[in-house]
């Protein structure tokens, strides 16, 4: 599997007739050919049940995997601001075009043009499904829907319900994927890790997974399998994520011959509640919506004492308006995470801590009324007040930027499929549409297409293309041999019997990433943590302490088996933000910064896409995907 | 400040279990209720004990996976308010916290503070969909909602499904968590043709499930951390009724 070319089979046609022109030439199958076939999905947030729903209405069997006990529990859960759609609605001059540019240039030109614009072009139709589910989407007085703005763009195209838009929607997939349920179509397991993914012949055929409560590993077979489970942001220790989301199922198929691609792109999402003492174990997102109304600032005087309400207009520095007088407070996140951290590296932070920025709603407060806040923000308003015991009506909510978003992920050519046949990638888990980052409500908008609109029509093409259950029986003991590896492996890990649990190993892990790897890089500190990211690894395989049995309901046991990925996967993040010398996006460099200290990007020679192979021996191997702009205009991302 | 935990230990459903005590010292206030209970967890690893089981994802409040009894109280002593959203800044130094799995029939014990849910599931699966595939959906803006149905669909449709009412309930109905889906779906033109056959559907499926049944004490929507309104329930019975009609 060493050497291959990486072929993205993106059609070359005009832009706008590409993914028509290529579902006409897929393959198709008729409802009673598809149901001979089965198909394993592997996670069901956003892009998971939307894609085991479709499916499932297709004919196909769909078996669907989650450590959720139940599919409504998934992390597309928290999303809260809301989901890009180009409808134009408000007639300020929205299109396909506009989203599909706005979604190239927040990405710093390092995603793929075919990939984004596709990923405009369903955008409405997303809405219109949802809609049709029942989506309680937000609606205005006369009954139609209504949109707000969000960061990186000057149209209002956002679509929303309060601040609780991803689980509205994913309660809508849920719904479909539970009348498919059912019916039957869909077989769902909860409480199940995938621990392995099964390749006979060189394709994907099926994964090994293990049961939660009771321990049991078992190896299950398919025609095809999908992974659609999320980012790896909590590789930090620290982030918005929820608890459990992890990189295991992505990481074990790279392992198995899935190129991993451009790991350290990850997004720092500006607005979160800063970390307040050394126990926290997760961090809270404030949705980018508030900064359509709520102005960030700084006091002007360094360790400045007073309380907010006591620093006078003239005192304070409204650095992002002052900076960005055309976006303001709505420039992308990682401009908006770095210039936070770039005022309280000098002194101006505020807070216990001095690590913290205000995020002030006085304004329109005294504008609009308490009315409208608590109407387009409520939810937020009290999420914020029962964790920090202050009222954001009153003292500004003080911020600061924290890991949310991943976009790396599995590398996927134009039909969603890695490099393993057979083996999809959908949602936040590949790493398909925001370069190197990603814009406000697009995560939801790309889970959605991927599930909804693109991977059910590009796995059936492949599947055409193979007979349906060729494995049954045939090549069992290769099932046996995958599963009898992870046996091997969780006894390993039972017996290391150290005296360190899984949060101290991790903690200090993510201290390594968060400080290297995090939202500012450079050379020195990406080698050292290529150094001490191998002691981490000598610390879990020999000081590790798991309680209890491997055949029992053993929540440490299901975070050592994540931890032991993550600590892989930094390595490989570490490499690939020192081998890309240039700043893009969420990837900052500090040796390449323009006199305003922006991001400067080198196309010439970073213009690609950094896909990784795992070496079990020895350094992970570098393919390139070139990448190519012939729609739109390489420029300097300016938010001025 | 000092804690005195009194938590219902389990090994599973099967088996007996009962509560333990245990004592935390120095618990920093604001600190959330389930950080205080993986600085407990962590201390009985090290002394080679068996950890409490709870269920827990998001730590915001909206994945609905967490959910206790804290001192007879679904998700503790703060209104709207789950337990993950919860600090310890609300309870007194040297207190006793006790610690119970939500009970009830239909939700069986997996461990400890850990239950299994699956019967919400199965309620939904019985017809808390409007039948639609992908790709027949009409343009969004053909179907027109009156703003003051689509907040109150979208009120309903904020249940997390952690459990709470049916703790909080002492027949361990599930009438507010079937009612919202029956309301979210019912306000909306979305949901309106195959609305009798909905709400029958889950209804009988909630009998089977082994939920009790509704005496309209209210306890449910009290203590709900999402305030699923009371209103919803007589929602569902007019919904009932005219189906049968």
């Amino acid at each position: 599997m060493n050497d291959f070319i990486l072929d993205s089979k993106t059609p070359s046609g005009p832009l706008h007739r590409n993914w028509s022109n290529h579902k006409e030439d897929l393959g198709a199958l008729s409802e009673e050919k598809a149901n001979k076939y089965k198909i394993i999905i592997i996670g069901t947030g956003l892009a998971g049940a939307s894609a085991a729903a479709t499916l499932a209405e297709k004919g196909f069997n769909v078996d669907a995997f989650s450590y959720h006990d139940s599919p409504r529990r998934a992390h597309s859960i928290a999303a809260q601001g809301g989901i890009n759609a180009a409808k134009n609605y408000k007639n300020d001059g929205d299109s396909t075009m506009r989203l599909f540019y706005d979604t190239i240039k927040g990405g710093d030109f390092r995603s793929r043009e075919e990939n984004v614009y596709r990923l405009a072009e369903l955008s409405a139709n997303i809405i219109d499904q949802c809609v049709a589910q029942g989506v309680p989407f937000a609606r205005e007085y006369g009954g139609l829907l209504d949109n707000r703005s969000f960061g990186g763009v000057q149209v209002s195209r956002t679509f929303y319900a309060r601040g609780q838009t991803g689980q509205q929607l994913l309660l809508g997939a849920y719904s479909a994927l539970s009348r498919q349920l059912s019916k039957g179509k869909v077989c769902f397991f909860p409480r199940h890790d995938m621990l392995d993914i099964i390749v006979v012949d060189g394709k994907a055929k099926g994964v090994v997974t293990r049961n939660l409560l009771n321990g049991k590993i078992r190896s299950h077979y398919a025609d095809a399998v999908i992974l659609a489970t999320g980012g790896y942001s909590n590789v930090y220790y620290l982030s918005t994520n929820a608890m459990a989301s992890n990189v295991t199922a992505n990481w074990r198929a790279h392992r198995k011959g899935a190129l991993f691609a451009n790991p350290s792109f990850t997004q720092i999402h500006p607005t979160c509640i800063p970390v307040k003492n050394s126990f926290q174990s997760k961090l809270t997102l404030m949705s980018e919506s508030l900064r359509n109304d709520g102005r960030v600032w700084v006091p002007k005087k360094k360790n400045d004492p007073r309380e907010p309400n006591d620093i006078p207009e003239n005192e304070r520095d409204y650095y992002l308006e002052r900076i960005y007088p055309a976006f303001g407070n709505l420039v992308p996140r990682d401009v908006a995470s770095r210039r936070t951290k770039e005022v309280c590296d000098k002194g101006q932070g505020v807070g216990k801590t001095g690590i913290a920025v205000y995020l002030d709603f006085k304004r329109v407060i005294q504008d609009k009324g308490k009315q409208y806040v608590q109407e387009k923000y409520g939810n937020l308003f009290d999420m914020y007040q029962k964790i920090t015991d202050e009222d954001p009506h009153t003292t500004p909510m003080k911020i600061y930027p924290a890991v949310h978003y991943t976009m790396g992920g599995l590398w996927v050519d134009y039909n969603l499929m890695t490099t393993i046949p057979g083996l999809f990638s959908i949602g936040e888990s590949n790493f398909s549409d925001h370069g190197a980052n990603r814009l406000g409500a697009s995560a939801l908008m790309q889970a959605l297409a991927d599930g909804y609109f693109i991977v059910p029509h590009t796995i059936t093409d492949y599947l055409s293309k193979e007979t349906p259950g060729s494995l049954n029986k045939t090549n069992q003991s290769t099932l046996e041999s995958v599963a009898h590896n992870t046996k091997q492996e969780i006894e390993k890990i039972m017996n290391i019997k150290g005296t360190l649990v899984v949060d101290e190993i991790h903690k200090e892990l993510g201290k390594i990433v968060w400080d290297k790897i995090g939202m500012s890089r450079n050379s020195k500190g990406l080698r050292e943590a290529l150094e001490e990211i191998p002691k981490i690894k000598e610390k879990f395989w020999t000081k590790l302490l798991i309680p209890g049995s491997k055949e029992d309901f053993n929540q440490e046991l299901e975070k050592a088996l994540r931890l032991k990925d993550f600590i892989e996967l930094a390595e490989l993040m570490a490499l690939d933000a020192l081998e890309r010398k240039e700043s893009c996006g969420g990837h900052f460099r500090e040796e390449f910064q323009t006199k305003e200290n922006e991001a400067k990007r080198n196309d010439l020679e970073f213009m690609y896409v950094a896909a990784w192979q795992y070496n079990k021996d020895g350094k992970p191997k570098l393919f390139k995907e070139d990448l190519e702009y012939k729609n739109i205009k390489l420029k300097t991302r300016s938010y001025k | 400040m000092n804690i005195n935990l009194k938590v219902w230990r389990q090994e599973k459903d099967t088996k007996k279990g009962a509560f333990k005590t245990y004592r935390l010292q120095d618990i920093d206030p604001n600190i959330s209720f389930l950080e205080m209970l993986d600085i407990l967890n962590n201390k009985l690893i090290k002394q080679e004990l068996d950890p409490v089981a709870f269920d827990h994802d998001c730590r915001e409040g909206i994945c609905g996976s967490c959910g206790f009894m804290i001192n007879g109280q679904p998700h503790g002593p703060k209104k709207a308010t789950t337990v993950c959203q919860l600090y310890m800044r609300s309870f007194n130094s040297e207190n006793e916290i006790v610690l119970e799995p939500f009970r009830a029939s239909a939700f069986k014990i997996i461990k400890d503070l850990s239950i299994d849910r699956s019967s919400f599931d199965h309620i939904i699966y019985a017809g808390g969909f409007v039948p639609v595939n992908t790709g027949d959906a009409e343009e969004a803006n053909s179907t027109v909602v009156e703003k003051a149905n689509a907040d109150e669909a979208f009120l309903s449709a904020a249940c997390i499904g952690c459990g709470a009412c049916v703790a909080a309930c002492k027949n361990s109905s599930a009438m507010l968590f079937t009612a919202a889906k029956i309301s979210h779906l019912a306000l909306l033109p979305q949901g309106e043709p195959d609305k009798k056959e909905r709400v029958q559907k889950m209804v009988a499926t909630m009998d089977e499930e082994g939920f009790g049944a509704c005496t309209n004490t209210g306890a449910c929507s009290a203590e709900c951390p999402k305030e699923i309104s009371q209103e919803n329930i007589a929602r569902l019975n007019r919904e009932f009724i005219k189906s049968q009609l």
